[in-house]
């Protein structure tokens, strides 16, 4: 239907005459594509588009239908409750007579008539390691997503789901190896919190490894990412300070910025004009009603956007933050280890100076293929947060096996181990994701986000869709991960790949080859852009070199 | 009928009265109603690019984190090398350990430690992922199974972190609106839980009923004034099993009374109490012989009786279910690293297979609190059940730094003699209510007579050299 209808693409080159300066030292590698991505103007304006990054609107028609399709869905939710009103009710739940309901309405009609039909999709169990590859756990329902029962069968599939980036979720090997030999000589549980008896000198080894990776003075570790998030925010802002928050950040962030009181705005997905616009009304116009001066502005954004496959303008944000005098809190979640040539994160893909990044914040979950979280910064930074963060004061300690995973795989990522296996892995991280997404495009699927970023969402916009894809690719022996409102804009809902360095060139074509398929029989390419022509050859497209950005 | 005559001869009227009379009636209606509706327009000051500029270049931010004292405790640490079991090396000195919640002993337990590494020979460390998204491992699920069979309860849910999964399950249920009770003893994960919930949080003295009776029957007397055109009001009341902060253990069977009687939904943190109170380490139910379906969540950590990582939800489908979706800490976190559950799990067959390890511990806490309560310089706090104790200076100096200072001594000079115990650590500024600075003892299965004799006879001399 959409394919159909006719293109409104306008090719006008250098629409973005600011973003191009940012991303100079990166765009000038890519002039063949610049036209097409840069100066694309679809129906109404591209959000955002800073340099080599494409986010294709929505077609009109499309969008209405998505509409329509939620409408649809919600409506027979509507008529089936109707009905089953009729039906004498048998309350769930014993001995609470009386009781106020314990869940709002239309929570509790979601989850029954939108997400129940298509559970399946999510919570997937597994029985092996997550890495190039993964073995499913089988399982049936036989009343509609209610309930599941395993059938004892497994499926092997492609992992194209987990944040393996490099490829260090691994059974065998030298991290594994040495987190066994850790379990043996440093036990499981510390049973303590940092402060109290729960610091180990493996934890300090870790800290001073970390520090030396980000280019920080020092870093302090939590054994979870999303605690690090939420509880050490609330030790660096509070009420009378301003936060400034990319649209797009994690619940993490946005729940350790409730916690700590300050007022918070938000900015529009990477747009550095939307964010310089609240920066300098925010230090002319001061705190509302008082107008008295903020006491200090903070800027929270995220390294590569988890859902939208984009990586952070870091180049920009730093020179604002500079010129308004603003901190900046990095979360490099998904970046770290996964961007730059050295795997150091956003701030290495940029080139820029770490110490112009106030806090840089990050997880161990995804490509050390551990768990966890740290935060670096400067000393005094470090210090402050060994007093006051949440987690250091009351949540238990890393567990030693965990940590060991992190300082084993760190040590490969830095060649410190005397092989060039990290370097490997970078360079095929790289290649890996610029070849798979690029193959995408040029199936006509919409594609979003950063050519460089190992995130890769693929529009399909409709909600039948969401499962409808998942199942479709589990057939072809691809696991990927569907997502919908309320995880994204109601209009658009999108499957994400995301890349490993484990991947082979192979791996990747059986899933682009799947995608293809799924892509006709779902009628997933929507993209009106010009397609890029000629094969894509992987490995030769090589990194952007890092020269300096001024 | 009269009415509709009225009507009539207005309308009557209406077409008789002259053009420019409704003209201006009808203007001096606009105006009134444009008087009554139209906002107070606040004048926002315009500044020209110049002043912008100049503001711009003045303002000057205070500085990202203040300046700390460089001699602040967090900032050394004591630092620990080897396992964290009985006996723990810190800075380089073996002492016997009473300082780390390992109730059960379990931190040396080779078993453990055997699954752990067979796990990883399987599912590596990582699960790189939360659960929705292929971080469900067949080990989490068979962890959530155990779980919920030990506590004969319908399902278990599990975070990958003790501290998130209190303050995570909280919220999930209690939003912008509704009423929570809570102990002002509660420690510092609830208190955040509470926090996150933006409920209208109600705090009763630590462990008086009768407050909280005092509060339940003001929120339903006010309920009643709104009749019944109100809303029903959701309530919740959030009580820890044993309290972290004093070693107190809460008297739920009055709490159960309470709660039946004003229909409010319990909440119980048993971080501490699961797998130490009761015959068999379910708990404070267990404890008290109360079915545990009177309780609408019990909330558990990992990280203590069973010595690894994470914390637990457990309860009826109905409502554990719910955090799957809702629970913010379980959705947007990767899911636990499965050696750690598989870990778990081997806790969880030891307790099962060996019961008598609660009897030992409780025997060991008893005989603990019967030989700090003949302290004298120190005074002892908490339940002789209870694992965990705590003590305080019997003569407050008046000055919480300086008692804490002092015990901050006392524990330094324990530690030079052979005992770890720890100053329980607090954020001064971000406790609702700060608790009196306090050493906290941590009672051990594995602890002998003598063991205790000798931790008294350290903590005497260690008192005596500090304190006189």
């Amino acid at each position: 239907m959409a394919i159909t209808s006719t293109c409104n693409c306008k090719l006008a080159p250098g629409q973005n005459g600011k973003s191009k300066h940012a991303h100079c030292s990166t765009e000038s590698h890519f002039t063949d594509k610049q036209t097409f991505q840069e100066g694309y103007e679809g129906i109404g304006k591209p959000r955002n588009r800073n340099g080599i990054e494409s986010f294709e609107e929505v077609p009109m028609s499309v969008a209405l239908l998505t509409y329509m399709g939620w409408g649809i869905v919600i409506l027979i939710g509507y008529v089936k409750e109707f009905l089953l009103s009729f039906v004498p009710s048998q309350n769930p739940e014993k001995n609470r007579e009386g009781y106020a309901p314990l869940y709002s309405s239309f929570e509790s009609f979601y989850t029954r008539n939108v997400y129940r039909p298509i559970r399946d999709c999510w919570n997937r169990p597994i029985c092996s390691v997550p890495g190039a590859e993964l073995v499913l756990k089988d399982r049936v329902t036989h009343d509609n997503g209610w309930t599941f029962s395993f059938t004892n069968t497994f499926t092997k599939c492609l992992n194209m789901g987990s944040y393996n980036y490099l490829g260090f979720a691994e059974c065998e090997g030298p991290c594994a190896t040495a987190a066994q030999k850790t379990t043996h000589s440093l036990g499981l549980g510390v049973c303590s919190p940092r402060q109290e008896l729960g610091t180990m000198a493996i934890h300090k080894e870790l800290e001073t490894l970390v520090a030396r990776f980000v280019g920080a003075e020092d870093a302090i570790t939590f054994g979870m990412g999303f605690a690090t998030n939420a509880l050490n925010l609330p030790s660096l802002v509070s009420k009378g300070c301003l936060v400034i928050s990319d649209e797009n950040n994690h619940a993490s962030l946005i729940l350790g910025l409730r916690l700590s009181g300050a007022t918070i705005r938000v900015f529009k997905h990477n747009n550095m004009k939307s964010l310089e616009a609240k920066l300098r009304e925010a230090v002319v116009q001061g705190q509302p009603r008082t107008y008295r001066p903020w006491r200090k502005i903070l800027i929270v954004a995220e390294g590569v956007y988890s859902m939208e496959g984009s990586i952070v303008n870091l180049p920009e944000i730093i020179a604002l933050k500079k010129k308004y005098k603003a901190y900046l809190y990095l979360d490099e979640a998904h970046s770290i280890g996964a961007l730059g040539p050295r795997g150091r994160g956003a701030v290495d893909y940029f080139g820029c100076d770490p110490k112009d990044v106030d806090i840089l914040m990050g997880t161990f979950t995804k490509s050390f293929g551990s768990a966890g979280g740290y935060i670096a910064g400067s000393k005094k930074l470090i210090n402050h947060l060994r007093i006051n963060s949440h987690a250091n004061c009351y949540a238990t300690a890393m567990s030693p096996p965990v940590a060991q995973q992190i300082i084993s795989s760190m040590r490969i990522i830095m060649g410190e181990d005397g092989t060039d296996e990290g370097q490997r892995r970078l360079v095929q991280l790289s290649r890996n994701s610029r070849y798979f997404r690029q193959k995408l495009r040029q199936l006509g699927l919409i594609v979003y986000g950063n050519d460089d970023s190992p995130v890769v969402p693929v529009l399909l916009f409709m909600p039948a869709k969401i499962a409808a894809t998942s199942r479709e690719l589990i057939k072809r022996g691809v696991a990927s991960v569907s997502v919908g409102f309320p995880a994204t804009r109601i209009t658009e809902s999108r499957s994400r790949f995301c890349i490993s360095a484990s991947h082979t060139k192979e791996m990747l074509d059986k899933a682009i080859e799947a995608m293809d398929e799924v892509g006709d029989l779902l009628r997933l390419k929507y993209s009106r852009l010009p397609r890029p022509i000629g094969p894509v050859i992987y490995g030769e497209d090589k990194k952007p070199q890092q020269d300096q950005v001024d | 009928m009269a009415v509709q005559w009225d009507l009539y001869e207005m309308y009557l009227a209406l077409l008789q009265a002259p053009l420019y009379h409704l003209i201006i009636e009808g203007l001096l209606m606009v105006w009134v109603a444009w008087l009554l509706l139209r906002k107070p327009k606040i004048r926002k000051p315009i500044l020209t690019e110049k002043e912008q500029e100049e503001l711009i270049t003045d303002w000057q931010p205070e500085p990202l984190v203040p300046d700390t004292t460089e001699d602040h405790p967090a900032l050394d640490p004591f630092v620990v090398e080897g396992k964290v079991g009985k006996y723990v090396c810190v800075n380089g000195r073996d002492c016997l350990n009473l300082a780390t919640h390992n109730y059960l002993g379990l931190v040396e337990d080779k078993n453990m430690e055997d699954s752990a590494v067979e796990c990883v020979k399987k599912y590596g460390v990582g699960s790189c992922g939360p659960r929705g998204f292929y971080g469900t491992v067949d080990v989490h699920l068979n962890l959530e199974t155990r779980l919920a069979e030990f506590m004969e309860l319908e399902e278990a849910l599990i975070y990958s972190y003790g501290f998130s999964t209190i303050a995570s399950a909280i919220p999930a249920y209690a939003k912008r609106g509704d009423v929570i009770f809570a102990d002002e003893g509660s420690n510092f994960a609830v208190q955040k839980g509470l926090e996150a919930s933006r409920s209208d949080v109600r705090f009763f003295k630590h462990n008086d009923m009768k407050d909280l009776e005092r509060l339940l029957e003001a929120q339903s007397a006010k309920e009643l004034k709104n009749g019944k055109n109100g809303k029903p009001v959701r309530k919740f009341l959030v009580v820890e099993g044993v309290y972290m902060n004093s070693g107190d253990i809460c008297p739920l069977p009055e709490i159960v009374e309470l709660k039946s009687k004003y229909k409010v939904r319990l909440f119980v943190d048993e971080s501490i109490s699961f797998g130490t109170l009761g015959r068999h380490g379910k708990g404070i139910t267990e404890y008290y012989g109360i079915p545990a379906d009177h309780i609408d969540l019990i909330m558990g950590s990992l990280e203590y009786a069973i010595p690894s990582v994470g914390g637990f939800c457990v309860g009826t489908s109905y409502v554990v279910d719910h955090q799957r979706l809702s629970g913010l800490g379980y959705c947007f976190s990767a899911s636990l690293p499965p050696m750690l559950a598989a870990a778990a799990i081997t806790a969880i067959d030891t307790m099962e297979n060996d019961p008598d390890m609660f009897l030992d511990l409780n025997n060991v806490c008893r005989k603990l609190h019967i030989a700090l309560s003949s302290l004298h310089q120190l005074r002892l706090g908490g339940h002789r059940d209870a694992p965990v104790k705590h003590l305080r200076l019997a003569k407050s100096t008046g000055c919480h730094n300086h008692d804490g200072q002092l015990l901050r001594q006392i524990a330094n000079e324990s530690m030079k003699r052979g005992l770890a115990v720890i100053v329980a650590s607090y954020l001064d500024q971000s406790e609702r209510f700060l608790p009196q600075p306090s050493l906290r003892l941590v009672a051990n299965r594995l602890l002998t007579e003598n063991d205790l004799d000798k931790a008294i006879k350290i903590l005497e001399d260690s008192c005596t050299a500090v304190l006189s």
